[in-house]
């Protein structure tokens, strides 16, 4: 199996910062982590390949030098070579500018590494949870697509992918080339070995740049980003609910309807 | 905010963050239920394995991570700051492969390689009933016999003593030669009349598996003498010149803790008008000795263990570094108990432990009154 895992390098807190001028993320003062959910899609890449042994995981990147780190990082927990896509001009490029350069990119590094049977993404990224990039790219490969997979297990020619979904679970079969996007499995991801974090650490990672591949320049940054952000903000704090915990269930049905029907809302 | 680890090779502060994340996450939530019940953490042990920290001081060309002194004694001190037993497991390993890997023959550098790539445990046979500091008493005698020799004795407070597969074994061919008497073997634990004898039940240190290992005319093939024969205590020194400037390492790691939860704490327990008591001097001063104590001695022993793998043998350094560092590590331990007034002497709170455990360090790898006598000889020697 050629693998390719795509992955972001993400602000590591919760308590993320929003310039009040710029409307962006202020990321300095905030360690990064490389995205979660990103972390479990190369954990189950990692696993196809614990399975097919000679299975090759390519990981890349896009983002600023500092990406490498993050790279690394998933060069020390199954990856066998990584990326990183970086150029000025693509800053300011929202998920369409973006699908769009790593599509451009993944051909470049097809060219470089084989044509890749799976194209695994995180679901999301836990700083912009838009949940867009993945399925754009599957779209500008014009690939299949299945979303939201836990486990993912390659048969013959197709891999079969086990979905969340509201109700359960789906089991999908789906033909290769593919793209699939991770959530949160049952499982954590691996820890690095002394030996993989040394390799790793001693790992060259290549920077491609605009001018590596075949990109139209138009459709990139924030001039060819048709998304333009308004204004964000940090919503209100919902204040506190009210807990009802009785002695039974009945007295607590009847706590609430007391407190309902004295708000006069029954 | 920078602090002294940031001098340290991107490779070190990688390697340690990693052993770091693993101590958090892995070893800490389930410390208390195996410190309480005196267990051996197999299933950690076997994932420490997978990470290669059971190989780290294995060279690479015998499969192992061949960490030089200083880096496995940081890595050291991040998995003693999880639990002081399971570094001591660790260290055993380092401990019970090193005199094989430095003086003996590649039959037995494979034997130790074959043990701990696939996983197994080392232990290092020395302290005996009567013989603790006064190596040169040892009652474990051998006898030629044929192609092999024939073992009988008892060692005690054998460090990973119930789980390991391959034995480091000190034993003497005539008490009368004393220290010139003493010979150095491996030995397999499932050879015939080897056997595993009480299992301590400790203050401290109660995830390592201590025991007494029991040798009842036991053949050990001539090929694992390691050296000549009567060349113990040679083959010894030359592996403590390596290992003793590691050996504050888990004391400075242990306290580590125990500190970072009384600083946790203090800044959180308020008292007299909802000040936090780390404002209170009484208090702060307690943590700022705290922290300027573990930082000398963790810069003693960085400063041993960078001599060692220079090849600078300052034997008083050594002993210096592993003094100090327990020293420090008991008293760290005591404060944050005190730190934590009645929470630290609860076993609700985790110090209690830390300072249960701190207490080893001053008494194994050569007791800090021992440091001390080699310490002044040298001096005297000057």
């Amino acid at each position: 199996m050629n693998i390719l895992v795509c992955v972001k390098q993400v602000p590591d807190t919760t308590e993320i910062k929003i310039d009040p001028v710029t409307n962006t993320l202020i990321r300095s003062g905030v360690p990064s982590i490389v995205n979660p959910f990103d972390a479990y899609a190369l954990e189950i890449a990692a696993r196809i390949k614990d399975v097919n042994p000679d299975s090759k995981i390519v990981v890349l990147s896009m983002g600023p030098e500092q990406a490498k780190a993050a790279l690394k990082e998933c060069l020390a927990v199954g990856g066998n070579k990584a990326y990183l896509v970086s150029d000025r001009v693509f800053g300011g490029s929202d998920t369409l500018a973006t699908s769009y350069i790593l599509s451009r990119a993944i051909a470049r590094v097809e060219e470089l590494e084989g044509k890749f049977d799976i194209i695994f993404c995180g679901k999301q990224a836990i700083d912009g949870d838009t949940a867009q990039v993945g399925p754009e790219i599957a779209e500008h490969l014009d690939y299949p697509q299945v979303t939201c997979a836990v486990e993912a297990v390659v048969e013959e020619n197709r891999v079969r992918v086990k979905q969340e979904a509201e109700e359960g679970f789906h089991m999908i079969g789906v033909k290769m080339p593919c793209v699939i996007t991770v959530t949160k499995p049952s499982f954590e991801p691996r820890y690095p070995s002394v030996k993989t974090k040394m390799a790793a650490n001693r790992a060259d990672i290549p920077t491609l740049t605009s001018a590596d591949f075949t990109i139209d320049l138009t459709r990139v940054g924030l001039k060819g980003s048709p998304t333009k952000v308004v204004k964000s903000f940090t919503p209100p704090c919902k204040s506190c609910g009210v807990k009802i915990q009785e002695e039974s269930d009945e007295a607590s049905a009847l706590q609430l309807c007391r407190m309902l029907s004295g708000a006069h809302i029954i | 905010m920078k602090t002294s680890y940031n001098l340290l090779t991107d490779e070190q502060q990688e390697l340690r963050l990693m052993v770091r994340e693993f101590a958090d996450k892995e070893i800490i939530p389930g410390v208390k239920d195996l410190d309480i019940a005196g267990e051996f953490p197999h299933e950690l042990y076997r994932k420490a394995f997978d990470m290669g920290l059971t190989t780290m001081t294995l060279p690479e060309q015998y499969g192992g991570m061949g960490l030089d002194i200083f880096t496995y004694s940081l890595l050291k001190e991040e998995i003693a700051r999880g639990d002081a037993g399971f570094a001591g497991a660790i260290a055993g390993c380092f401990m019970g492969s090193l005199p094989a890997l430095l003086s003996g023959t590649d039959y037995h550098k494979n034997l130790v390689a074959e043990c701990l790539n696939n996983g197994g445990v080392m232990a290092f046979c020395l302290t005996e009933p009567d013989s603790g500091s006064d190596s040169a008493s040892m009652r474990t005698t051998y006898a030629d016999d044929g192609d092999s020799y024939v073992m009988n004795g008892r060692k005690c407070f054998i460090s990973n003593g119930g789980v390991a597969d391959l034995l480091l074994v000190f034993a003497t061919k005539d008490r009368s030669l004393g220290n010139k008497g003493i010979s150095c073997f491996l030995v397999e634990t499932k050879s015939a009349g080897v056997s595993v004898g009480k299992h301590e039940d400790k203050l401290g240190y109660r995830t390592s598996a201590t025991t007494d290992i029991i040798f009842e005319d036991c053949r050990v093939p001539k090929a694992n003498l390691i050296g000549a024969e009567c060349e113990g205590m040679a083959i010894m020194n030359r592996s403590l010149n390596r290992t003793r400037p590691t050996a504050g390492a888990g004391a400075i790691g242990n306290a580590q803790y125990a500190y970072e939860c009384a600083v946790d704490y203090a800044k959180v327990r308020t008292s007299f008008g909802g000040k936090p008591i780390c404002k209170f001097q009484g208090v702060g001063f307690m943590l700022a000795d705290m922290y300027t104590q573990l930082e000398a001695a963790r810069q003693m022993v960085w400063h041993a263990c960078r001599c060692a793998d220079a090849g600078v043998v300052d034997r008083k350094l050594f002993s210096a570094a592993k003094c100090f560092a327990a020293d420090v590590g008991m008293n760290v331990c005591t404060n944050a108990v005190q730190v934590l007034g009645g929470y630290g002497y609860s076993r609700e709170y985790p110090v209690e432990k830390r300072f249960r455990d701190a207490k080893i360090y001053q008494i194994f790898e050569g007791t800090n009154q021992i440091q001390r006598v080699i310490i002044n000889s040298d001096i005297c020697k000057d």
